[in-house]
Formats: structure tokens, C-alpha cells, sequence
């Protein structure tokens, strides 16, 4: 099977533009919530697009350009992509889509009557908007769709660009994840569920941590045949090692308490890369602050990696950036590579008060240098999970 | 608010506004300008028949589109309609 190499990532994140702005902050100790939200305050439309192009995307698939802008520019694409079009194409995971021009056009609806919704309502809000305006702006006429599964969206997309790699659908693939939901519907919508943070506070698996943060933006990478990518002289950021999907089909919010399903997507995984626990040195958790998920996944990870979960650094991106839901896996798998990279462990912020159920290594509060031992690259996991059970791992080896 | 008689420039100035929110160069909005040469497609040209409806209660049926062609046609359909 081919192997598929990272040559670009690109991020926008409440922590602020760009995919080296998310590593840099967060492993600084910084913080994108206010007022209980994580909004991207500092993305500015017209910083990347036309004010033609502007309206004609809602604020997701806005956010899944200007990451995939950054992207292809890494990548040296930037004049022009390096195979025919035919050959690049584009996965986009979102939890929910266009859900700001819904609401928009629900008030027409109501206040104005049917003949007033916008013609651009459907071209706008539906959840494969994101990954056909990336592909029209780029001209990238491959395998081009969206990828729906919750909070597990951002990695599904790319272990989905991976295998289109990997079967010579393609020979590249911009993927990851978008999500633009905090609106008034969305807001209240997962507060009825209980699974936001009353407090607004996003600290996971501390034990006194309640619900998640709900933030917004993307993360979109480049992935491309390893093979295919050394021939064209490209500056290689690191290798998908390897990549494994489940589902728990137990509970349309919960996730397993014993984590089996989450754990077997991690052993998947590891399976696919073609290593053996103990060849992990990180692992970035989906760790979204709910008392539910910290504590399954807690379970997944002691039962994929065994008593090598005990000696590996475990930290939650979730902690500095809240909860991206169908970005996460995207800006997570960003993280991953970033911490790998650089050796820098970003840490769990806010992990004040540990939890005696949760005894792993969480990295409370302050960054460390990652540990690697002997003369390898540095190997990380990086989980995603989402409301239906969806469970995404992503085995990644920086370069 | 739909009227009976309206003039060609109360027309001309909400055509030229609409197609100026929908991001076309402003300096480009003329009446002998083609919707093509400002980058206006059928999404644009639908949402413009919804504001004249709502502004002048003359509607724009895809029928009449293949005889649009310029700015200019379109304040003319809607001054002769209204």
C-alpha cells in the first residue's frame, strides 16, 4: 500500500490564523474562550477573500478556504498544483455545515414568507459546500465531498483522503474538518443536551470539569503519495502512519463507558501502522472536558496501549481552543504533527483538580519537551470521537 | 412597497445597488454593462429578481433571463412592467 506523506496544513482556531499560531499559543499556556465560547476573533473574511466570495460562503466553508489557502501554500502550491486536476481532489468533514445561513433564512422564512429565502440558502448551507468551494477556488477535480460524523468529522475526512491515496484515487487530497455552529440554534440546541460547559470552562479530565466548550474554525492539510512528493522535491512535514474507524452503534450522544469501540479504533489504527504500542511517544486526546467522554476514552486508552499509556504524555488541544466538532480531528491531527515536530507537549490547561479515576499522564497546565527514544521520529495518536459513536483514530510520524 | 409608475432612475439606483452588494466593481456598474463582464451569474440575477419583486412587484420569470443580457435590460423590463 502506498504510503501518504503531509506536506502542508493550514488552521484558523480561536486561538488565532494559522496552523504554527495554534501549536505556538496553546503550548503557551494560551487560551481562545471568552465568555464561554471559542470564537475565531481574529479571522477577518476579507483578509482572504473577495467581497463576492465572501457572501457567497457561509462562515464554515470560509473557514475551510483561508485553512486550505495556508495549506497549499506550505505545500508550494501555490502557483499551481504539482499533479493534474483530475488527480488532487478534496474531503471536507463537518458536524453540522451551513447552520448560520439556515438560521438566517429560517428568520426569512418566518418573518418575510417563502418567497423571500435566499437562492443562496442551499448552495451555502449544504455540508459539501466547503469542500466544493476549496475545489472550485483551487481547481482540484478528484474525488471531492463532504464527510459527516460529528466530532469525529475532521479525521474521518482524512482517514477517507488517506485511503483515496492509498487505492490511487487520487494522488493528493486537501482534508480536514470546518465548523462554523456558534449561532443561537446550535447554542441552545447542545445545551438541551447537557453537553456544554455550564461554567465555561473547558478543563479536561479534571474532576470537576462539565461539558464542553463550543468553538469554531477548521484545519485542512495536504496529503500526498509519499512517493509521488519526494520525486517533486516537496519538503515532507511528516507520514500517516496509520488510521482506524469505528463505531460504538450504542447511543445516539453517549459514548461506551468501557470505551471498547473507542479503544478498537485506536487498535485499528496502530494495526494499520504496522507498530506496536509501546512505539507511541503521544497521544492528543478528543479529551472534550465532558465527564462522559474523559472518562471513556481514559478506559480506550489504557486498553489499546496497555501499561505503555501510564508512560506517554496525553494532552487535550480541547483545553486551549474548546471544541471545534467537525474541525477538531483536523486541527487536532495539526497538533499532532506540530507537537511531534517541534517536541514541544502542549498541555491540558485548566487540569487542576485530577480526577482518581483518570490516573494517566494529561500534561496539567505547563508544556514539556517530548520525550523520543533513540534515533526515531516521533510517533503520535490522535483521537476523535463523536455524538453516534463515531470513533476516528489517526497514527501520525513526523518527518 | 409596489407601485404603479416608477421612474427609471428610483430603478436604475436599486439595480445598481444590488449588484454592487453582490461584489461586482462598483466603477464597472453601467447600463450597457454585460452581467457577464461584472462576474453576475444566475445565483446573483435570482436574488435581483427577488428585490425588484419585493421593491417594485414586477417579477423576473427564468423566462425572461435569456433576454437579459445588460444592466440596462433589466431597469428597462422592470420600468416597462411596473
Amino acid at each position: 500500500m502506498k504510503n501518504v506523506a503531509i506536506t502542508g496544513m493550514g488552521a484558523i482556531t480561536p486561538l488565532g490564523n494559522g496552523a504554527r499560531t495554534l501549536h505556538t499559543r496553546w503550548a503557551a499556556g494560551e487560551i481562545g474562550i471568552r465568555d464561554g465560547e471559542a470564537p475565531c476573533a481574529e479571522f477577518d473574511p476579507l483578509d482572504f477573500f473577495s467581497k463576492k466570495e465572501a457572501r457567497r460562503a457561509d462562515r464554515f466553508t470560509q473557514f475551510g478556504l483561508a485553512a486550505a489557502q495556508e495549506a497549499i501554500a506550505e505545500a508550494g502550491w501555490a502557483e499551481g498544483a504539482p499533479y493534474a486536476p483530475e488527480r488532487i481532489g478534496c474531503i471536507l468533514g463537518t458536524g453540522i455545515g451551513g447552520i448560520e445561513t439556515l438560521e438566517n433564512n429560517f428568520g426569512v422564512l418566518k418573518d418575510q414568507g417563502p418567497e423571500r429565502v435566499a437562492p443562496l440558502a442551499v448552495p451555502l448551507m449544504m455540508g459539501n459546500a466547503g469542500a466544493a468551494a476549496i475545489a472550485m477556488r483551487h481547481d482540484l477535480r478528484g474525488p471531492v465531498f463532504g464527510v459527516v460524523s460529528a466530532c469525529a468529522a475532521g479525521a474521518n475526512a482524512i482517514g477517507a483522503a488517506v485511503r483515496a491515496i492509498q487505492c490511487g484515487d487520487a494522488d493528493a487530497v486537501l482534508a480536514g474538518g470546518s465548523e462554523a455552529a456558534l449561532t443561537p440554534l446550535a447554542r441552545a440546541a447542545f445545551a438541551a443536551l447537557d453537553a456544554t460547559s455550564t461554567v465555561g470552562i473547558s478543563r479536561p479530565f479534571d474532576a470537576e470539569r462539565d461539558g464542553f466548550i463550543m468553538g469554531e474554525g477548521a484545519g485542512v492539510l495536504v496529503f500526498e503519495d509519499l512517493d509521488a512528493a519526494r520525486a517533486r522535491g516537496a519538503e515532507i512535514l511528516g507520514i500517516v502512519r496509520g488510521f482506524g474507524t469505528t463505531c460504538d452503534a450504542h447511543h445516539l450522544t453517549a459514548p461506551r463507558a468501557d470505551g471498547v469501540s473507542a479503544a478498537a479504533a485506536m487498535t485499528a489504527a496502530l494495526a494499520d501502522a504496522e507498530l506496536s504500542a509501546d512505539a507511541i511517544d503521544y497521544v492528543n486526546a478528543h479529551g472534550t472536558s465532558t465527564p462522559l467522554n474523559d472518562r471513556a476514552e481514559t478506559l480506550a486508552i489504557k486498553s489499546a496501549l496497555g501499561e505503555h499509556a501510564h508512560r506517554i504524555p496525553i494532552s487535550s488541544t480541547k483545553s486551549a481552543t474548546g471544541h471545534l466538532l467537525g474541525a477538531a480531528g483536523a486541527i487536532e491531527a495539526v497538533a499532532t504533527l506540530l507537537t511531534l515536530r517541534d517536541r514541544v507537549v502542549a498541555p491540558t490547561l485548566g487540569l487542576h483538580t485530577p480526577d482518581e479515576e483518570l490516573d494517566l499522564d494529561f500534561v496539567p497546565d505547563v508544556s514539556r519537551p517530548l520525550e523520543v527514544p533513540g534515533d526515531r521520529p516521533a510517533v503520535g495518536v490522535s483521537n476523535s470521537f463523536g455524538f453516534g459513536g463515531h470513533n476516528a483514530v489517526l497514527v501520525l510520524e513526523a518527518a | 412597497m409596489p407601485t404603479s409608475t416608477t421612474d427609471t432612475a428610483t430603478i436604475q439606483k436599486v439595480v445598481f445597488d444590488s449588484l454592487e452588494t453582490f461584489g461586482a466593481e462598483p466603477t464597472e456598474i453601467k447600463l450597457e454593462a454585460t452581467f457577464e463582464s461584472l462576474d453576475i451569474d444566475s445565483l446573483d440575477i435570482a436574488e435581483l429578481a427577488q428585490i425588484i419583486d419585493e421593491k417594485f412587484g414586477v417579477e423576473i420569470k427564468s423566462s425572461d433571463a435569456e433576454q437579459i443580457k445588460t444592466v440596462g435590460d433589466v431597469v428597462d423590463l422592470v420600468a416597462a412592467r411596473s
